[in-house]
């Protein structure tokens, strides 16, 4: 089963990436954006076929490795 | 005195700090990542360098490693544990010391010589050092110290700031900030102080034809208050 994580940095850590990546975008025209905040996106195929299993092993993986949970939040978007 | 220098796949200042501890008189030992047990210590060197290339975040990957779980616990006993650069980022992996190290704050891998002030010398790592400032060496892309309000607190409260970046003159303020870090952290002890993290690579700073020699006052201090 595919189960989809994404990493975003917490609303008060700076993310100099996506600051450098807005004001990028609003040079090249794009000039009605907010904020841009960059993540990281993973796909981990597990063994398991219960969804609701499979959720907990890589919600562990998220709160052991995948997340530093000083500066980052995790979501597990989808399960397939 | 006893120590080792753990070897990541990616760690390149591991030999640096070997010639650098067995100069002040260190018996050193070189240990791989994969190993199990530690070697008797007295103390634990985490090198710098690009630890699993930095894969995932700088030094999340080696935080996990075999000898990790040996060092944890020797630091958890009281052993003194030094990480240095990348070796400060695999600490606050592992927790060993609070915060964490993001990206500096202007997209710049920085490599220069700083001025540090050393904030507390009520510790293994400091006591009896004459300097109040030390000029050494960094070279990272992610050194921006950050942490929790609450974590904040938490290390000033204890006294756990144990370097800040400053003037020649030892000025703590933010034009000698070379990379975001909140209040000019350039190193940080656990509650405990048997745990030192620091951006600065005092291993550097030990020949005089090459560099400076503040990072020979470090040593010849550190294995004096060792002994």
């Amino acid at each position: 089963m595919k189960i989809s994580v994404i990493i975003t940095l917490k609303k008060d850590v700076l993310d100099p990436q996506g600051k450098v990546i807005n004001q990028t975008l609003e040079g090249m025209g794009f000039n009605d954006i907010n904020e841009v905040r960059q993540g990281k996106y993973f796909e981990i195929d597990v063994k398991d076929d219960d969804p609701k299993k499979a959720k907990e092993k890589v919600e562990e993986m998220c709160k052991k490795l995948l997340a530093n949970l000083v500066i980052e939040n995790y979501k597990i978007i989808d399960a397939q | 005195m006893k120590s080792s220098v753990i070897t990541f796949p990616g760690s390149n200042c591991d030999r640096d700090m070997d010639v650098a501890l067995k100069k002040f008189g260190f018996r050193n030992k070189m240990v791989w990542h994969n190993d199990v047990e530690l070697p008797k210590n007295d103390l634990v060197v985490l090198p710098g360098g690009f630890s699993y290339g930095d894969y995932l975040r700088c030094g999340s990957m080696a935080s996990k490693s075999k000898i990790m779980k040996s060092v944890i616990n020797f630091a958890n006993s009281g052993g003194m544990v030094l990480g240095i650069c990348n070796g400060f980022q695999i600490l606050v992996e592992t927790g060993l010391v609070p915060g964490v190290l993001l990206r500096n704050k202007y997209l710049e891998f920085i490599c220069k010589n700083v001025f540090v002030k050393i904030n507390n010398k009520k510790n293994t790592f400091f006591k009896n050092i004459d300097e109040d400032i030390l000029e050494l060496h960094i070279a990272h892309n992610e050194g921006n110290y950050f942490c929790t309000n609450d974590q904040l607190n938490e290390i000033q409260d204890n006294e756990q700031i144990a370097i800040s970046y400053c003037s020649k003159d030892g000025k703590i303020e933010d034009q000698f900030n070379p990379n975001g870090s909140i209040k000019n952290i350039a190193g940080i002890f656990n509650k405990e102080k048997n745990v030192l993290g620091m951006m600065p690579h005092p291993e550097r700073m030990i020949d005089q034809s090459l560099s400076g020699e503040d990072g020979s006052l470090f040593f010849k201090n550190l294995i004096n208050n060792i002994k």
